[in-house]
């Protein structure tokens, strides 16, 4: 009877859960689909403590304390420019718990008295694999988005495809083995090991301009991950939540990849970031030699405060800067004098997937100034100004016409069709992926050189002092 | 035992299915919030995590149980309010980011 009650209750989660994220889809409805999805999650919890099958209270009253009171701490402390680390580090964690509730029900069935049947056995390794390589990669992914230890651009190693060949088929080969020799823990531990070494690897060859792709691949894995758990304890709900987190992980994985025009896999195993060379080589070259044009501030201000429209265009550089208040202030003082100011914003711009949104909205920008892709780019020919505050390869036009391009057939926005381009930038450093530009050395492009912000603040004084 | 398994995957095939359908046209402005809104809602392996650490099958069990519910419920609390935060912003702009959990 109870049990019954709970199947029910935990369907009833995931009904909720399925209208919470539907109703994410919608500026609008957005904060209730995500408030009536952690109802949802409430209600599992309460079910669960329901539960014949718990016995003791104590801990899990401690640890259910435990952790919301650091998962409140840490969503309190995190500020916004911080957003595409808290994201990818919060992934980890539920990567984390399924890994260990695989650990824990493995560990519970080689006791003497249990039995452990080979369905029980696979799911539990599949759980152990795919939340070890969410917590993994995900700490991983954190780490670089921070800065912190590992280097934001690739990290490739000869023979890394081998290594990660090898790592799979050992755990294959560890899972065999447990299946003819249950309760090994030597075997179950490398199986362990491997997994994480394996998101490791995976994670640490991607370069900081594909972490959106990162981040939405390991969301979809810590909801498979999720997924797996209900194999475990055999629990319909959490099955069904899960897969629908890993529907949306890959649905959005898919969205960063066609933005870029390359497939998941070019993305995982490409090591785009490396290729300095080959594309910065003889053309490269030959660019550099025309040089680029340079503007003061006080002429840019000119530009824009005397046109009719002006679209900015931001990028990782901006969120580095943390300059999006500027920004703001900027666009507020272009308003004032009659200008209209639209920003540009390519999925791909920043480190996760609507970076560029989340910072700008911080900044109280109105959300229907900000136009994607599709909707932006018929603008341009008929704006007075592009300003382009820290982003690169999405402007570059390379993409459209330079088969030799590694961003070739990429979407950008078409930004060289503007009047005037400004671009500012800390110096001539080539972007992430180390392409030479060829927006810079169009013929209308001028570059303002300096930190976005200082750059920004001596803009804002320069267009105040307009007639 | 094996009658469980194949019915928890035909459950999983399903609702990747019902998934795929209800999230295809997120505008890219909410792909931040929806990809950390998502992340909150795999936080549901709290579910597994408390009855691993509930079953006190053994001390080892339960302390590699205890340190699941832990790291679920971050994952839960810290998601959500993160989440809030974020949609609060795109909200209508007058509040105070964070302001409200």
């Amino acid at each position: 009877m109870i049990k019954n009650f709970m199947e029910l209750s935990y369907l009833l989660a995931a009904v909720i859960f399925i209208v919470g994220l539907k109703w994410m889809a919608s500026p609008k409805r957005a904060r209730r689909g995500n408030a009536l999805s952690a109802i949802g999650m409430l209600i599992a919890i309460l079910v669960t403590l329901l539960d014949h099958q718990i016995l003791s209270f104590r801990m899990l009253t401690v640890g259910i304390v435990v952790g919301s009171l650091l998962g409140l701490w840490m969503a309190k402390a995190v500020k916004m420019t911080a957003m595409p680390q808290m994201v990818g580090l919060l992934n980890g964690f539920g990567g984390g718990a399924s890994l260990l509730v695989a650990a824990a029900e493995w560990y519970r069935l080689i006791q003497p008295g249990a039995t452990m049947t080979t369905a029980t056995a696979i799911t539990i390794y599949a759980s152990s694999l795919v939340g070890g390589v969410t917590i993994a990669g995900s700490v991983v992914a954190a780490l670089k988005l921070q800065g912190w230890v590992v280097p934001d651009r690739p990290v490739l190693f000869p023979g890394r495809h081998a290594l990660s060949i090898g790592l799979i088929l050992t755990v294959i080969a560890m899972g065999v083995y447990l299946g003819y020799n249950p309760g090994t823990l030597w075997a179950f531990v490398v199986l362990n090991i491997a997994s994480l070494i394996l998101g490791i690897q995976l994670v640490i060859a991607i370069g900081g301009a594909d972490q959106p792709v990162v981040i939405c691949l390991l969301n979809s894995y810590s909801g498979i991950a999720a997924a797996m758990t209900g194999f475990v304890i055999n629990n319909h709900g959490l099955i069904i939540t899960g897969a629908l987190v890993g529907a949306s992980g890959i649905i959005l994985t898919n969205i960063m990849c066609k933005a870029m025009n390359r497939s998941i896999w070019n993305v995982l195993f490409g090591g785009v970031g490396v290729v300095v060379a080959g594309s910065g080589g003889e053309k490269g070259a030959a660019m550099r030699a025309k040089g680029v044009r340079t503007i003061t501030a006080e002429d840019t201000a000119a530009l824009l405060g005397y046109g009719k429209l002006v679209i900015v265009v931001p990028g990782y550089g901006m969120a580095v800067a943390q300059a999006q208040h500027q920004v703001r202030e900027l666009a507020d003082l272009l308003h004032k004098r009659g200008v209209e100011v639209l920003y540009a914003i390519h999925p791909v711009a920043g480190r996760m997937p609507g970076h560029m949104n989340v910072l700008l909205a911080e900044a109280n920008v109105p959300y229907e100034a900000l136009l994607d892709l599709d909707q932006i780019n018929p603008n341009f020919d008929r704006a007075d100004v592009a300003i382009v505050i820290g982003a690169n390869d999405v402007v570059n036009p390379a993409a459209r016409h330079d088969t030799t391009s590694p961003i070739y057939g990429m979407p950008i926005l078409d930004a060289d069709l503007a009047q005037h381009i400004i671009v500012m930038k800390r110096s001539m450093n080539p972007g992430f992926a180390g392409i030479e530009n060829e927006l810079f050395y169009n013929s209308k492009t001028q570059m303002l050189f300096g930190d976005a912000k200082k750059s920004l603040l001596t803009l804002i004084n320069e267009v105040r002092v307009l007639e | 035992m094996t009658d469980a398994l194949i019915n928890g995957i035909v459950v999983f095939v399903l609702a990747m299915f019902v998934g795929f359908e209800v999230i295809t046209k997120v505008p890219s402005l909410l792909h931040t919030p929806l990809t950390s809104g998502a992340n909150a809602i795999s936080g549901i392996t709290i579910v597994g995590s408390m009855t691993v650490v509930g079953m006190v099958s053994s001390e080892f069990a339960s302390i590699l149980g205890f340190v699941a519910v832990v790291f679920a419920m971050i994952n839960v609390v810290g998601g959500y309010l993160v989440t809030d935060r974020m949609l609060a912003m795109f909200g209508g702009a007058k509040k105070e980011p964070g302001a409200k959990p």
